[in-house]
């Protein structure tokens, strides 16, 4: 198949407007040939123009090279006023040039993927370095996937617009039933599909297929003039079987409930309390106290709150976290990262003693450590830099109830919007959308809109309790770093942090 | 740069969709380039550099509306891509509300160059680029034994639209910007590294500012120093210009149609009604010639026009698009702000501090999110203690919290230092009783 071709019935599955062809995505489905082969294929690129373009990225003198390409197909779907009558697509599709000198990195990337385009971003990205050294290519080999945690069943460039309109419909309808104060629903369906081809001056060559899918509803209630209003969603790697009854009805009924329990909530007292983080979600703390700190681009540049704490105790000896890219479909789930690592589950915190950074290739190299896999991109646009997958705190033996219990005065907390952290001073954020005043061991008032500050290795060394209920938050989940964005998840079994600065009123 | 070659391709997408079903279509082209020089401690860490295109087409077919963007922007694969967006758009329910804007409303041309655009944009030498961020690093580079790293960086971009509508519109928009930034990391007590940063940026390269630069970021790295936070309290509240629009953005977006026609707006019905003390006085002022932001026409093509948007504290106007008017039956505005300019008061950031008994200066926000249907909201923050006009002690790890319209009627005094290369030039401002949660 011409490349030409192959964007043609890529444009033509991505509208859903025609039969699905033959040799539609993922590649290599066929048997025909091998899917690394059509992804080359696709792109219109032969080794030998590989081999040339790295040649002239290393010219310079630089150590190390990789060639990025993605096809990217995006669709919106969206449900506003009760009916499905807004859609988007996109498609994005390029190549980028990445030459590592040392740790200092030069890149540039193109959209127009001909040998001269490559040859000329080569040439750019080339001159970060500046030598003699002649780095030797080594031949390509293929790297296969050695575990697909996203096979997908239907394809999404199968799936006809019309095919998915109704889900977005059953879910407004299962809202609206749910509750007579519901005045609006906003809802859409995201999916997104893409082709990556990778190689390196290493002679490291894969091709990765990557599905996504997003739901989300918000909804907007009145009680007695009040307007209040929540969200729910769900995300996975997964193709069109993602849409079911079920998720539907999960997502009505979360939305509706976040919604509805704000109108018996007030803003409580501000100042440092206790505060019993709910499973789930809650995985926010980690990702904002600790995981970005544990990121080893900021530990290598010694500018991280954590640069000097690898293989200390940081906090309880019963506190494992992890960071995970091989949860089948889950959001943050990594066959093989964007510089050619296998995604992996990498212990952050055993037993309390800080265990290992998250690597990408620089990092690694500068601590003498294989890579975590965590070298990831958003798109063919951006650098590969160390980012989290799925990050999550491993069970504890309490259970939630006698946390509760053990707190005089408090909060608990379950439902977020966003965090932030400050990774040298080590001051985190996450906004409480909403949860309950605990008191005297019980949850009473519900809360909302708070937010919650503390200190990331503060905030670690004070969880006192955690409870035997793990849970990941398969939201959408959002990353954003060095200005790219990147699709994670989080989560934690219920635990005690003893104490936290809580927002609200004096 | 937009060719002629560009402007066919857009002129022949938009008859292709016309002939293909449409009834109506808006074609928009952007271009553009970028690069970034990155430094640490002096060396250069990494660097960019990259070009790109994109073609946006907006399908009006039988009443329905889907917008569709691609960067393959060959004739055949865009044949292809239009006929199936129109497919595509068929299978969705009706929106009669989905028009083109009235021709009449349109920007049709004639006014004076607005001067967004550099012409020695192109001329620019990656060495000289290089050589302007050594500089910036160099401000800081060794300059206290308790810093651990300096990054400067030296970014710029050009951008060039071109955008056609069906019905008569025709626009194109140039622009270039420059920036020049550092952030210093330093060795606190215990594990700490406390940072900060400055940045200057331009839309032409003389203008630019490179010095003080690195020499800023400094200062306001070794000014906080043995952060900690302080009683919990009612305090007085200065923002710093450097960040004071963060505060404004939750009332902006609540005058958006989208947001007022959800019912998910806490303006919603407020329009004349007080919603701020006197001191907010809030302008938009799209003309200003060679000024970040300046525009003619909005991402309809609807001509643009300086208006007021508080006006001693009255909401003046909501930002109604031609869709949501519809919707909501009323008349159509502008679709979002363009120069939006606050009222400066008549001193600066430390005059303001030198009025304040006891008080905390904000410097930066971390984290936190504002309701936008009720407007409660609650933000982290770091800054100064002020203590009888003097900022006596860094603080940190505090949140402020409470209602945007009570914190906008609490708005007692604005400096007059916005910072001119933002589009929104919001200053220095002063709030009294404002909810701190510390110790």
């Amino acid at each position: 198949m011409d490349r030409r071709k192959f964007i043609q019935t890529g444009s033509l599955a991505l509208l859903g407007s025609v039969v699905a062809p033959s040799f539609g995505a993922p590649f290599g489905v066929s048997g025909k040939q091998s899917a690394l082969k059509e992804a080359m294929d696709h792109f219109g690129v032969t080794e030998n123009d590989l081999q040339k373009v790295m040649s002239a990225a290393l010219e310079k003198g630089g150590d190390y090279v990789d060639l990025f390409f993605e096809h990217t197909f995006s669709n919106y779907v969206g449900l506003q006023d009760g009916e499905v009558n807004r859609c988007s697509s996109n498609i994005d599709y390029g190549m980028g040039v990445r030459v590592i000198s040392g740790d200092q990195t030069g890149y540039a990337y193109i959209e127009n993927i001909t040998l001269n385009e490559m040859l000329k971003a080569a040439r750019t990205a080339a001159r970060i370095a500046s030598g003699t050294k002649k780095t030797e290519l080594v031949a390509l080999t293929e790297k296969p996937i050695k575990t697909n945690y996203y096979p997908v069943t239907t394809p999404w460039e199968h799936v006809l617009l019309k095919e998915k309109m109704p889900y977005l419909q059953r879910l407004n309808d299962t809202i609206f039933a749910l509750d007579n104060r519901v005045q609006k629903v906003v809802a859409s369906l995201t999916d997104n599909t893409s082709h990556i081809l990778f190689c390196n001056s290493e002679g490291v060559q894969y091709y990765d297929y990557r599905p996504m899918v997003a739901l989300s509803a918000m909804c907007i209630m009145e009680e007695n003039g009040r307007i209040e209003n929540s969200y729910a969603s769900r995300s996975y790697r997964k193709g069109f079987e993602f849409l079911t009854d079920e998720v539907i009805d999960v997502v009505a009924r979360e939305a509706v409930e976040s919604t509805a329990i704000l109108f018996k909530a007030v803003k409580p007292k501000g100042g440092e309390m206790p505060v019993v983080m709910g499973a789930g979600g809650s995985g926010i703390l980690l990702h904002e106290a600790i995981g970005h700190a544990f990121e080893a681009d900021f530990n290598r540049k010694n500018i991280s709150i954590f640069s000097d704490q690898l293989n200390k105790k940081i906090c309880n000896e019963h506190i494992n976290v992890v960071d995970d890219g091989t949860i089948m479909f889950n959001r943050g789930a990594v066959n093989i990262d964007d510089e050619g690592t296998y995604g992996q589950k990498t212990y952050i915190v055993k037993n309390g003693i800080l265990t290992s950074y998250l690597h990408d290739r620089i990092s690694a190299s500068h601590y003498g450590v294989p890579s975590t896999g965590n070298g990831r991109r958003e798109s063919f646009k951006c650098v590969p830099i160390p980012r989290m997958r799925s990050t999550y705190m491993e069970a504890g033996n309490m259970t939630e109830a006698d946390i509760i219990a053990s707190v005089k005065k408090g909060i608990f907390v379950d439902k977020f919007t966003n965090g932030q952290v400050q990774i040298g001073a080590g001051d985190f954020t996450f906004f409480v959308k909403s949860g309950y005043l605990i008191e005297d061991g019980k949850l009473t008032q519900p809360i909302k809109d708070v937010n919650i500050i503390g200190n990331g290795p503060k905030a670690l060394a004070d969880i006192t309790m955690v409870a035997n209920n793990p849970a990941i938050d398969n939201g959408t989940w959002t990353c954003g770093k060095d200005g790219q964005s990147c699709p994670v998840t989080c989560g934690m079994p219920s635990a005690l942090v003893s104490k936290l600065t809580v927002g609200g009123e004096s | 740069m937009i060719s002629n070659n560009d402007k066919k391709l857009v002129q022949w997408a938009l008859d292709y969709a016309l002939k293909n079903g449409c009834q109506g279509v808006k074609v928009n082209f952007y271009t553009g380039s970028n690069s970034s020089f990155e430094l640490r401690d002096g060396k250069v860490d990494r660097l960019q550099q990259a070009s790109e295109s994109v073609m946006g087409i907006s399908l009006y077919v039988d009443g329905r509306y889907g917008t569709y963007s691609t960067n393959r922007l060959n004739k055949e694969e865009l044949e292809v891509f239009i006929k199936n967006g129109i497919d595509a758009t068929r299978y969705l329910a009706k929106d009669e509300a989905r028009q083109l804007p009235d021709p009449s409303r349109y920007y049709k041309g004639g006014k004076p160059d607005l001067q967004l655009y550099d012409p020695n944009f192109p001329a620019v030498s990656p060495d000289e680029k290089v050589a302007l961020a050594k500089a910036v690093g160099e401000e800081a580079i060794g300059k206290d034994p308790r810093i651990i790293s300096v990054e400067s960086a030296y970014s710029d971009g050009e951008s060039f639209s071109y955008r056609i509508h069906s019905n008569g519109f025709e626009g194109e928009t140039q622009s270039s910007w420059y920036s020049l930034s550092c952030s210093v990391s330093v060795k606190d007590e215990g594990e700490a590294r406390p940072s900060s940063y400055w940045y200057e940026s331009s839309l032409f390269l003389d203008k630019l500012i490179k010095q003080g630069i690195g020499q800023k970021a400094l200062e306001r790295t070794l000014r906080k120093l043995g952060q900690k936070k302080t009683k919990s309290g009612e305090y007085t509240m200065v923002v710093e210009p450097l960040i004071s629009s963060q505060l404004l953005r939750p009332m902006i977006s609540a005058l958006y149609g989208s947001q007022l026609q959800q019912k998910n707006s806490f303006l919603l019905n407020k329009l004349n009604e007080k919603v701020g003390s006197d001191k907010l006085l809030l302008k938009d002022e799209p003309h200003l010639i060679g000024a970040m932001g300046a525009r003619y026409f909005d991402s309809e093509g609807v001509a643009t026009q300086p208006h007021v948007v508080f006006d001693k504290g009255a909401l003046k106007t909501y930002y109604i698009d031609t869709y949501y008017a519809n919707k909501m039956k009323i008349e159509p505005t502008i679709s979002d702000p363009s120069i939006l300019i606050l009222q400066p008061g008549n001193t600066d950031l430390n005059g303001l501090i030198a009025k304040v008994d006891s008080g905390i200066l904000v410097t930066g926000f971390n984290g936190g999110n504002c309701n936008s249907s009720t407007g409660d909201f609650s933000y982290g923050i770091e800054g100064f203690l002020i203590e009888n006009g003097r900022l006596t002690q860094p603080v940190n790890e505090m949140n402020i919290t409470g209602n945007m319209i009570s914190l906008w009627n609490s708005l007692i005094e604005t400096g007059n230092d916005p910072r001119l290369n933002s589009s929104w030039r919001i200053p220095s401002l002063m709030f009294e009783g404002v909810d701190f949660s510390g110790l």
